[in-house]
């Protein structure tokens, strides 16, 4: 049992007078601060931060900490979403002197070890995609497909052609069209087969010379691979449109094929997905993408080089802006810190243990799916890749019980909930992603924890969950009369 | 491999419940011409310890702070970290959670970055904040965009020329095929003319960004800039630095209608340029127009007080190409450090970081300056830890002679492209000084720059 004032907000902690951290006294000769700066630019009062110690705040955010489901203490079976496990050692190796204190002005010469890694994930991640010109800038994947698009903007411009669409599936994720749309194209919605996969007929009557690019998820998002990628690739290219390989669900097929080889000309990594940097409880992310050959020159700068025969100052690698570059995308380099994850990640399992992931991402949810399909049927597909998207409408229309009850409803087993609603193809969508590093024995728990739960009386489900801190808010309270902070503004 | 369970015996059971033979036929979907027939050429596997090893290899190949002292400035500041920062951020509850849709499941997150919100409110004087963008270039984008919809003018935004350079290389990249006009204003002399301003302005023009203090470290006339950006019915965006708010006015204090930053001063490590993070406030009157993720307050179905992800339907969640932006993640674990950083510090301190930035900062100007063949390009402007250095020999003379004493100034003004002359013909170099340099760096400095 935890005491009340273990959660109470920062500011209603608060006492005039406490303080969490003591700067030193000056060094140097201090002068009054209105010599330093004008009178008018300087605070009247001070801010209204609040004071506390450092005991206080310690115990403060480790008991809001306690208050989470991670990946370190539950099974987290988000789909799409691939929450696996994070190894340890990249927080450890992240933090060491020598690379989590390098300032991005560094003089290059100094950074020689620090681009050696940069460069070699550059490799690694052409060669996992088969497309051979990557930027490490973007800072997530939705703002990798952002900057493939206008990547892809610049190469038709640079060509002399105006192409207006992107096209979709209406599976897609959101971001999808929302980079399109920021990007300055129009979006074009494609219904999906009856399979799940992309309508060959609807995207055919969709493409013609305006066509700028087509947006694919591959495996797609009801965790099916697009057997007809390369057809669908032909058919784009044949109205010279490019193809765009949305990498969120790469952790599927990962040495078995690549997005060059089976027709995308561009595409983004979820390092936090794919090569496990931690999501942290929402972000950074980091989303680096990989063209092929004819788009390098486009690419958002700096990227980095490797110079056989040593460059100006001896340097072995630098810093270049492609001739073409789309420009920037944020400020220097990426999000560097995750890409160090993502190479440690890399260096650890090499060729085979890379192949290994997706084999057993596959086999898990696999098996998940078919020990789950006499209660929570999978619309679409006999075999998955590395998700499945089960439907809970049946189980809906028979008792009221819906896929969010049963979501809500897990928790109280020490399961966090699958992901629901997402995507919209699928109605009462429960989007389930074990990922490779969870044991049979868990999926064999939580297989029978759904079971259990579908036996339990409706009225009880509607109200779960019973054992959390909280249980069902008020949503539309909150988002019809907003309270999105704990004072007044000052 | 260390992160796969399932023993081969284990294997095979579940490949009969599944209902095949091997685990290749569950690849069977993917057509047997599109299959890579090759182990990818990527580099041989490394044990835990190998991999330490080599990282720790590539880490001294880096020329880090052990050796050297940084007084580098341009955005990113070697701020002190204290150790509760780390300490919370390198929870696993915190660190290997994900984005708190299922609230029941997420509250710690959800009230740290509720209390975040609050915190940045608190310190900008703004009504709203989000729960972070990816950092501090891509906000002033965000902010534009914001700025369009609000007022439904779409074909101009007016930058100042003393904008972080690489800033307004992002706004560009971003609204380049918008057909949107972006119009730099000269900076002469380290700041802007407000009256240059005014003569840029128009009543198309969707909103003014403001960097204060400047990218070459100087106070620009925020309030008067508030004011005429508002006289044409634009905003107000004004870029900040964080620590300064524990001293200067907040933009809050005078009218800004939104207000963004770079957040890694916050008790982020440098770590090479990221992950950092983007701060975003604005007036209430605005919030349903506001990009990124927002956190509520609301209660239970037992009326108990508790928090969620917020006003969603504005997000790429349902709009779709209607969208208010395309982010989809946020930098939630670097929010969490800077929530832990401010109440750490506190009213108090965080006045106390920002004096001793500034006094130590013109303490360094004042001893640099003195010595023979470098000056202070710009001596009538204030400025608050960060300011520009020029040498009669060139910058490149005078980073190498720091260089060759231990010390890393810079960027250099030239490394930069600037559209409007801001630096283009400056030898300047920044020097950005913060709370951790000490007087016997700074004079150890001056005696090698005399030599």
């Amino acid at each position: 049992m935890r005491n009340q004032l273990a959660t109470e907000s920062l500011f209603a902690l608060s006492q005039p007078g406490r303080r969490g951290a003591e700067l030193p006294e000056a060094d140097v000769p201090v002068k009054p601060l209105n010599e330093l700066l004008p009178t008018a630019a300087l605070a009247i009062e001070p801010t209204g931060l609040p004071e506390v110690t450092e005991p206080d705040i310690i115990r403060h955010f480790v008991n809001l900490s306690t208050l989470n489901m991670c990946v370190d203490t539950h099974f987290y079976p988000l789909g799409s979403c691939t929450m696996k496990y994070n190894p340890k050692r990249h927080e450890r190796l992240a933090s060491l002197p020598g690379i989590v204190d390098l300032h991005p002005y560094q003089n290059p010469s100094d950074l020689q070890g620090m681009l050696a890694l940069l460069y070699e994930t550059q490799e690694m991640l052409a060669e996992i995609s088969g497309l051979p010109a990557v930027s490490l800038q973007p800072a997530a994947g939705a703002q990798g497909e952002f900057t493939a698009l206008l990547t892809a903007k610049a190469y038709f411009e640079d060509r002399g052609e105006k192409r207006t669409k992107v096209l979709f599936p209406n599976s897609a994720h959101g971001t999808n069209p929302a980079s399109a749309a920021i990007a300055g194209f129009d979006c074009v919605q494609l219904a999906s087969s009856k399979a799940g996969l992309v309508d060959l007929e609807d995207l055919k009557a969709n493409l013609d010379d305006q066509t700028a690019v087509f947006m694919v998820t591959n495996p797609n998002t009801l965790g099916l691979f697009e057997k007809d990628i390369k057809q669908i690739a032909d058919m784009v290219h044949e109205v010279g449109g490019l193809v765009y390989i949305d990498g969120a669900n790469m952790n599927a097929i990962l040495g078995y094929t690549r997005p060059g080889d089976f027709g995308g000309d561009m595409m983004h990594y979820n390092v936090h997905k794919t090569f496990t940097g931690p999501h942290g409880a929402g972000g950074p992310g980091s989303g680096p993408i990989a063209v092929r050959d004819f788009l390098s020159d486009f690419l958002p700068g700096p990227v980095i080089k490797r110079n056989e025969n040593a460059g100006e100052n001896g340097d072995q690698y630098t810093l270049e802006n492609p001739p073409k570059s789309i420009g920037r995308v944020r400020t220097f380099y990426g999000n560097i810190g995750i890409v160090v994850r993502g190479y440690c990640y890399l260096r650890t399992l090499g060729a085979k243990g890379l192949k290994a992931v997706s084999e057993n991402a596959v086999l898990n949810a696999n098996y998940l799916k078919a020990i789950l399909k006499d209660v929570l049927p999978v619309p679409n597909g006999d075999l998955c890749m590395h998700e499945f998207v089960a439907s809970a409408s049946k189980i809906k229309a028979e008792n009221g019980v819906t896929a969010m009850d049963i979501a809500k409803r897990l928790l109280d087993f020490g399961f966090h909930a699958p992901t629901v609603y997402f995507p919209l193809v699928v109605p009462e969508a429960i989007m389930v992603e074990p990922t490779e590093t969870e044991s049979k024995e868990t999926l064999d728990a939580f297989a029978e924890t759904i079971r259990k739960i579908l036996q339990e009386d409706p009225e009880y489900l509607h109200q779960a969950p019973h054992s959390t801190a909280i249980s069902r808010p008020d949503e539309v309270v909150a988002a019809r009369h907003p309270i999105l902070q704990c004072c007044e503004p000052q | 491999m260390p992160y796969l369970f399932n023993t081969s015996e284990q294997q095979q059971e579940m490949l009969q419940a599944i209902g095949v033979d091997s685990t290749e036929d569950l690849f069977s979907n993917i057509p047997q011409e599109l299959r890579l027939d090759r182990p990818l050429n990527v580099p041989p596997a490394l044990t835990e310890m190998e991999l330490q090893a080599h990282v720790s290899k590539l880490a001294a190949d880096n020329v880090g702070p052990g050796s050297r002292v940084c007084m580098l400035g341009g955005g990113a500041y070697d701020h002190f970290i204290p150790a509760a920062v780390d300490e919370i951020a390198r929870r696993g509850e915190f660190y290997t959670a994900y984005t708190p849709y299922q609230a029941e499941a997420s509250q710690g997150s959800l009230q740290t970055f509720f209390e975040f919100q609050s915190l940045i409110c608190q310190l900008t004087g703004m009504d709203v904040s989000n729960a972070s963008l990816y950092e501090g270039g891509t906000c002033v984008s965000e902010a534009a965009f914001m700025a369009m919809r609000v007022t439904n003018r779409h074909d101009r935004v007016v930058l100042l020329g003393s904008l972080h350079p690489e800033y307004r290389q992002v706004v560009e990249t971003y609204l380049k095929h918008l057909n949107c006009e972006v119009v730099v204003v000269p900076c002469v002399n380290g700041s802007v003319d407000p009256a240059d301003v005014d003569a840029a302005m128009n009543d198309q023009t969707a909103c003014l960004v403001i960097q204060h203090p400047n990218f070459f470290g100087t106070l620009e006339e925020a309030e008067q800039l508030t004011e005429i950006a508002h006289k044409y019915g634009a905003l107000s965006v004004v870029s900040y630095d964080p620590i300064s708010l524990g001293i200067l006015k907040r933009p809050g204090d005078y009218g800004a209608d939104i207000a963004i930053a770079e957040g890694q001063s916050l008790g982020t490590p440098l770590q090479f340029g990221g992950p950092y993070l983007g701060l975003f406030s604005c007036s209430e009157k605005f919030v349903r127009r506001m990009p990124g993720r927002l956190i509520g307050q609301t209660v239970d179905r037992n009326g108990k007080r508790c928090y969620v992800l917020n006003l969603q339907a504005r997000e790429q969640h349902i709009r779709r190409d209607k969208a208010t932006s395309n982010i989809c993640s946020n930098q939630g674990l670097i929010a969490i450090r800077a929530a832990v950083y401010l109440a750490l510090l506190g009213k108090q301190g965080i006045r106390e970081v920002a004096e001793l930035c500034c006094q130590k900062a013109h303490y360094a100007a004042e001893q640099l300056a003195q010595i023979e063949g470098l000056q202070l390009p710009f001596p009538e402007r204030a400025f608050f830890k960060e300011f520009v250095l020029s040498c009669s020999e060139g910058a490149d003379y005078l980073l190498r002679k720091a260089r060759q004493a231990g010390f890393d100034l810079g960027p250099e003004l030239s490394r930069f492209e600037w559209t409007d002359g801001s630096g283009a013909d400056q030898t300047g170099v920044l020097v950005a000084i913060t709370e951790q340099r000490t007087r016997e760096e700074i004079d150890r400095l001056v005696t090698a720059l005399k030599a």
